[in-house]
């Protein structure tokens, strides 16, 4: 590798009880309450729901999850990185670290979706495929791109972009499943990824805005522009990599309504009004209620943190409880 | 005279969508240090979802401060929310807290600061709420 390695210059001892920026206590507590394995999640429970799905089913379904592992993997290992050197305050660093490495929990979580439900060559072959498609590797290298760039304040754009956008064409199909009654399991395991990667969305649009407060009237103005350029780039990408996957089975039409519905909440993240009218964002409602699983997910008493799944747990009791 | 009041933390999302509606509303102040809002008119309550695991810390802790006092408590007529959908069953239930303890209908929930959509739908119905009180 030939360009230089930033990291931040000048370290000083964190201090946490001294903190400037609240958001960043509140956000490391709640990504640290909603930590979880994929070992937790009993994924084997779905191997004969497996079975039930045709081959071309399953083929779909294994290649959308190797291209959520790619997009963990970037996620992981080099965006939420190249975020440190450009934080504000030093518990937003430790923010990032934990992002790095949640969406490296997440990256391996598929692996183990693919050891339980499926063959060896067949795990090789989605894995080739994720290599060899040119929408997936075109998405990964825009978002790349702009890691490798110099503009700390678009790295958070492309960040946000990936963390509320880009996940949700693959993010669909485990939903459209759990709607359907199969691999319920495994669109647990998803929904906690969902779960957290709202978090991530919300942390990093956050810090992007903060840093916007700072800029001049012509820079806000050019990172709007920026902001929306990317988006339409990517947004272009995306539709024809929702084609590759997904028009066989003829669903692309209400994917395409999800990825409409996720581009809005990007949007919002980074502070923008939504861009997407109201008649093509009406997901189906099947989606939408498999999105929140009001805690009828089969788990059993001894299974572990499934999303809705409530570890029981004491707390002291005060008089605002009694108050309300 | 019927009014809001909400709460938004600094991130500003909740803010922002009660400045879409232009409809006078009283902040619930963010910091403890400042002097505690006091309403005297019936209102409904705009109100933000925390946390996205169990529920637990769902209710912003100024807002549970806020509807401790019974006389504000006394004044609320409904409430809003804002969450988002990727938290499954904790989606704004913020407000399914807040309406079963004080017994008032939640009357809407929104993602984020709101479309364009759900401005209109919130404006309409507070009209519509305020000719039936």
């Amino acid at each position: 590798m030939t360009e230089k390695l930033t990291l931040v210059s000048h370290v000083d001892a964190i201090n946490w009880n001294r903190i400037q920026d609240d958001k960043d206590v509140e956000v490391w507590n709640r990504l640290t309450a909603n930590f979880w394995l994929p070992e937790k999640v009993p994924l084997s429970g779905d191997i004969q729901s497996w079975a039930t799905l045709t081959p071309e089913e399953q083929t779909l379904t294994m290649r959308v999850f190797t291209g959520l592992t790619l997009l963990d993997t970037i996620q992981g290992t080099v965006g939420a990185v190249s975020l440190i050197p450009d934080a504000l305050t030093p518990h937003e660093e430790a923010v990032y670290t934990n992002i790095a490495f949640m969406e490296s929990v997440h990256a391996k979580s598929y692996s183990s979706i693919f050891s339980t439900l499926c063959s060896t060559p067949e795990i090789d072959a989605a894995f080739r495929w994720s290599t060899e498609n040119q929408n997936l590797q075109r998405k990964a290298q825009i978002v790349l791109d702009y890691y490798h760039g110099d503009d700390p304040l678009k790295r958070k754009v492309a960040s946000t972009l990936l963390e509320s956008f880009l996940f949700y064409s693959g993010f669909y199909l485990p939903m459209y499943w759990s709607s359907r009654a199969k691999l319920t399991n495994t669109a647990d395991l998803i929904r906690l990824i969902i779960r957290d990667e709202a978090v991530h969305g919300y942390y990093i649009g956050y810090k992007y805005q903060k840093g916007l407060e700072t800029e001049s009237a012509a820079r806000q103005e050019e990172l709007k522009e920026y902001t929306f350029n990317l988006l339409y780039d990517l947004y272009e990408n995306e539709v024809q990599y929702t084609q590759d996957l997904y028009d066989g089975l003829g669903m692309t039409e209400d994917v395409k309504k999800f990825l409409h519905y996720n581009a809005n909440k990007a949007l919002m993240n980074l502070g923008y009004e939504a861009l997407f009218p109201a008649n093509v964002t009406d997901v189906s409602p099947a989606i939408l209620s498999a999105l929140s699983p009001n805690a009828d997910e089969n788990h059993d008493f001894f299974s572990g943190s499934g999303s809705s799944y409530v570890i029981g747990k004491h707390e002291e009791t005060t008089d605002d409880d009694w108050d309300f | 005279m019927a009014s809001l009041v909400y709460f938004s933390s600094a991130s500003g999302n909740t803010h922002r969508f009660v400045e879409k509606l232009g409809v006078p509303a009283h902040r619930i102040p963010l910091l403890p240090t400042e002097e505690p809002l006091t309403v005297d008119e019936p209102y409904v309550l705009i109100v933000p979802t925390y946390g996205g695991g169990n529920g637990k810390g769902a209710v912003p802790k100024q807002v549970i401060k806020f509807l401790n006092d019974e006389h504000n408590r006394s004044y609320i007529r409904g409430v809003v929310s804002a969450g988002n959908t990727n938290f499954g069953a904790a989606y704004c239930i913020a407000g399914d807290i807040i309406s079963s303890k004080c017994d008032v209908p939640h009357l809407y929930k929104f993602e984020l600061f709101g479309t364009p959509d759900d401005v209109t739908a919130v404006r309409n119905g507070l009209d519509l709420l305020w000719k039936q009180q």
